[in-house]
C-alpha cells in the first residue's frame, strides 16, 4: 500500500477498487482521529462533550436512515418514531427484565428491527412517495402508541432510565459515557462501510439505481427493501437506546415529526449515500441550533432584537433555520457535505496545478 | 345506540370531509400537473388564514375586501414558491422534491408562530346568527357556508378542467408534458398556475376553518389529514380526492363515536385515518380511482 495515490485510476483488481482506505495515510489519519477523540474528555468541557455525544447517537440513527434513503432509495418520514421506540425499549428491558444496560442497548436495537419490519412490510411493495406516506402514518401511529402504552413508556410522565454499567464501571457522566458512544459509533460506521462492500450492499444500491434491472439480475426486491428497512430500524434503535441512557429520562413528546424531518435533513445535508456524510450531517444539524443561539446572543439587546423579538422566539427561529437549510442544500448543494469534502480533498491533491 | 348523536356526527363528518376534499383537490392538482407531492399543503391553509385574520383585525377591512386581498396574496405566494423553490428542482429525484416541500412546511409554520404567536385567535364575527336548524339538527352557520363554498369550488374545478382553455392546457400537461409542449402549452406557466390555484383554494379552506375554530398552527394538520384522503381516492384523481375527503371526514367522526361508546382508547379521531391509510396502501395502493402505474423496461 502506498502513501499517496497517483493521479488517475490504476486499480487492477476489484479488491483494490473496493478498499475503504485507498492509501496508507488515510488509514493513519483515521487512527489519529480516533486517538484524538479518545483524548477529547481530557480537553473539553461537559457541554462540548454533551454535544459530541449527541452528534454520536444522532449520527448512528442518521446512518441507518442513509442506508434506507441514500443506498436503497426508499424514503422514511417516521425515523424519529423508531428512534424513540429504541429508547423506550432499552429502558423497559432494563426495568422489567432486569437485563444489564450494556445488553439492553443491542437488544433494543433488535426489538426496533422487529417493529420496523412490521411497518416495513408495506415497504416491500411500495416505493417512492407511497412509502413516504406510509411511514408518515407509522410516525403518527407510533407516537399515539407511546402516549397510550403506559406499561411500556410510562405514559405522559415519561420513563426514567438507569446509567450504562459494564462490570462495575458506571458511565453516568459525560466524560465516561462519551467512550460508550464513541465505541458504538466506530462499530456501527465500520459495519455500514463494510456492508456496502458485500453482495447485499451492492444489491441495495442496485435496487436504488434501477429496480427493474436489479430484479432481472436476480435480486429479490421485496427481500432487499424489507432488509434495508430492518437495518435502518436497527440503527435507529441503537441510536435511541444510547440517547435514553445518556439523558436518563425519556419523554413521550420528544419523538415528533419534526425530529423525523431533522433526521432526513441530516441525510440530505451530509450527502445521500455517503457513510461519513451521515456523521457530518448529524454534526451540522446538532450544531445548527447552537449557531442560531449564538447569532441571537450577538444581537441580544440591540434594535433588531427588540423589533423582531428574537430572544423570546428563538425556538421558532431554530425551526426556520432547519427548514431553510434543507431547502438551500437541496437547491445549491444537492450532494451534501460529503461532495464538498471530496472537492476540498481533490483541490489539495492537485494543489498548485488544480486546472 | 344513540342515533341522533350518530347522525349529528355523520353530518359533522360530511362537512369537515368536504373541507378535506377541497384541500385534497388542491393537493391532487399540484401532483397531477407537476408530479410534486406537496407536504406543505397545510401551511397554505395556515398562511392564508393568518393573512386574512391580519387584514380583518389589524387593518379593520370588511370581510369581503380582506378575503379578496388574501386570495390575491395567495396567488402570488403560490407562484413565488413554485418559481423560487420547486423550479430549480425539476428533474431531481422524488426524495429531493419531497424534502423541499417538507422544508417549506417547517419554515412557514415556524414563521407564522413567530409573527402571530402560538395561541389560537378568533376571527371577528361575520354572521348574525351563530346556528341554524337543518332537519332538526343544529348546524353552525359557518359550517353550512363552508359546505356551500366547498361544493362551489368543486363545481368550479369541474368547469375549469372541462371547458376553460387553461384547464385543458393543464390536463394536457398532466397527460404528457412533451406533447403538451409541442402543442404550444407553456409548461412552466402551467406549473406556476397549478401552484397558484392550489394555494388560493387551500387558503379559502383555511379561512373557513379559521372562522369556525380560530386560527392557530393546528390548521397545518389539515395538510397531513389530506394524505389518507388522497391515497384512498387515488393520488391523481380529482373526483377521488373529493370522495376520499368525505370518507375520511365521516370515518374519523365514526371512529370517535366508536371510541367514546365502547373502546375508550382516546385520540381515535386523529389516528383512525392513519390506520386506514396503512390498510389501503397494503390492499389497494393506487386507491379507488388512481391510475395504475404499469412499468416496462
Amino acid at each position: 500500500m502506498t502513501a499517496m495515490i497517483p493521479a488517475g485510476e490504476y486499480h487492477a483488481t476489484y479488491r483494490e477498487d473496493m478498499t475503504i482506505f485507498p492509501t496508507r495515510n488515510s488509514r493513519y489519519a483515521l487512527w489519529i482521529g480516533i486517538a484524538l477523540l479518545c483524548l477529547a474528555p481530557l480537553a473539553l468541557g461537559r457541554y462540548e462533550l454533551g454535544l459530541l455525544i449527541t452528534i454520536g447517537f444522532t449520527g448512528i440513527a442518521a446512518l441507518g436512515l442513509n442506508i434506507l434513503v441514500g443506498f436503497t432509495g426508499q424514503i422514511s418520514i417516521g425515523h424519529a418514531a423508531f428512534f424513540g421506540f429504541g429508547a423506550f425499549a432499552s429502558a423497559w428491558l432494563h426495568e422489567y427484565a432486569h437485563i444489564p444496560v450494556a445488553l439492553c442497548i443491542p437488544l433494543a436495537g433488535l426489538m426496533t428491527t422487529a417493529v420496523g419490519m412490521i411497518f416495513g412490510l408495506p415497504a416491500a411493495r411500495l416505493k417512492g412517495l407511497y412509502l413516504a406516506i406510509a411511514t408518515l402514518a407509522a410516525q403518527f401511529i407510533l407516537e399515539d402508541f407511546f402516549a397510550r402504552a403506559q406499561w411500556f413508556t410510562g405514559g405522559v410522565a415519561g420513563r426514567i432510565t438507569e446509567p450504562f454499567t459494564l462490570f462495575g464501571w458506571v458511565a453516568d457522566r459525560e466524560e465516561s459515557y462519551f467512550y460508550v458512544v464513541l465505541a458504538y459509533v466506530i462499530v456501527m460506521f465500520v459495519a455500514a462501510a463494510n456492508l456496502m462492500r458485500t453482495r447485499d450492499g451492492r444489491a441495495l444500491v442496485a435496487v436504488r439505481d434501477h429496480y427493474l434491472s436489479a430484479e432481472m439480475m436476480g435480486i429479490n426486491l421485496a427481500y432487499y427493501r424489507t432488509l434495508s428497512f430492518g437495518i435502518a430500524s436497527f440503527y435507529a434503535g441503537i441510536g435511541g437506546a444510547l440517547y435514553a441512557h445518556y439523558l436518563l429520562f425519556v419523554s413521550v413528546e420528544a419523538f415528533n415529526i419534526l425530529y423525523s424531518i431533522q433526521f432526513l435533513g441530516m441525510v440530505i445535508i451530509g450527502g445521500l449515500g455517503s457513510v461519513m456524510g451521515s456523521l457530518m450531517g448529524a454534526a451540522f444539524m446538532v450544531l445548527l441550533p447552537e449557531v442560531v443561539q449564538a447569532g441571537a446572543d450577538a444581537l441580544a439587546g440591540g434594535a433588531v432584537d427588540r423589533a423582531l423579538k428574537i430572544g423570546a422566539n428563538i425556538s421558532f427561529l431554530r425551526e426556520m433555520a432547519i427548514g431553510a437549510t434543507i431547502i438551500l442544500f437541496l437547491i445549491f448543494e444537492p450532494d451534501g457535505l460529503a461532495r464538498r469534502w471530496r472537492l476540498i480533498k481533490a483541490y489539495w491533491k492537485l494543489y498548485p496545478y488544480s486546472h | 345506540m344513540d342515533w341522533p348523536l350518530l347522525l349529528q356526527l355523520t353530518l359533522n363528518g360530511l362537512i369537515v370531509g368536504a373541507l378535506y376534499g377541497v384541500v385534497a383537490m388542491s393537493f391532487v392538482l399540484i401532483y397531477k400537473a407537476s408530479q410534486v407531492v406537496n407536504f406543505a399543503q397545510g401551511e397554505f391553509l395556515l398562511v392564508g388564514a393568518w393573512v386574512c385574520w391580519w387584514l380583518l383585525t389589524d387593518w379593520q377591512l370588511p370581510f369581503w375586501a380582506g378575503f379578496l386581498f388574501t386570495l390575491a396574496f395567495m396567488t402570488l405566494f403560490g407562484i413565488i414558491i413554485q418559481v423560487v423553490v420547486l423550479r430549480p428542482l425539476i428533474g431531481e429525484p422524488v426524495i429531493s422534491v419531497i424534502m423541499a416541500t417538507i422544508g417549506l412546511g417547517i419554515f412557514f409554520q415556524a414563521l407564522m408562530k413567530w409573527i402571530f404567536g402560538v395561541f389560537a385567535k378568533p376571527f371577528p364575527p361575520i354572521f348574525a346568527a351563530d346556528q341554524v336548524s337543518v332537519l332538526g339538527l343544529q348546524v353552525q352557520t359557518v359550517y353550512l357556508l363552508s359546505l356551500g363554498i366547498s361544493v362551489l369550488i368543486m363545481l368550479g374545478f369541474a368547469w375549469f378542467f372541462t371547458f376553460s382553455k387553461h384547464g385543458l392546457a393543464m390536463r394536457a400537461t398532466a397527460f404528457d408534458q412533451q406533447v403538451a409542449q409541442s402543442l404550444g402549452v407553456s409548461v412552466p406557466k402551467v406549473f406556476a398556475m397549478s401552484w397558484a390555484i392550489s394555494a388560493v383554494v387551500s387558503a379559502v379552506a383555511g379561512v373557513v376553518v379559521g372562522v369556525v375554530n380560530g386560527v392557530s398552527s393546528a390548521l397545518s394538520f389539515y395538510g397531513i389529514k389530506v394524505f389518507p384522503a388522497v391515497i384512498l381516492g387515488g393520488l391523481d384523481s380529482i373526483l377521488g380526492a373529493v370522495l376520499g375527503g368525505l370518507i375520511v371526514g365521516v370515518l374519523e367522526n365514526w371512529a370517535q363515536y366508536l371510541d367514546a361508546e365502547w373502546l375508550n382508547w382516546g385520540n381515535m379521531y386523529t389516528i383512525a385515518p392513519f390506520y386506514a391509510l396503512i390498510l389501503i396502501l397494503l390492499i389497494k395502493p393506487y386507491g379507488l380511482f388512481g391510475t395504475k402505474n404499469i412499468e416496462r423496461v
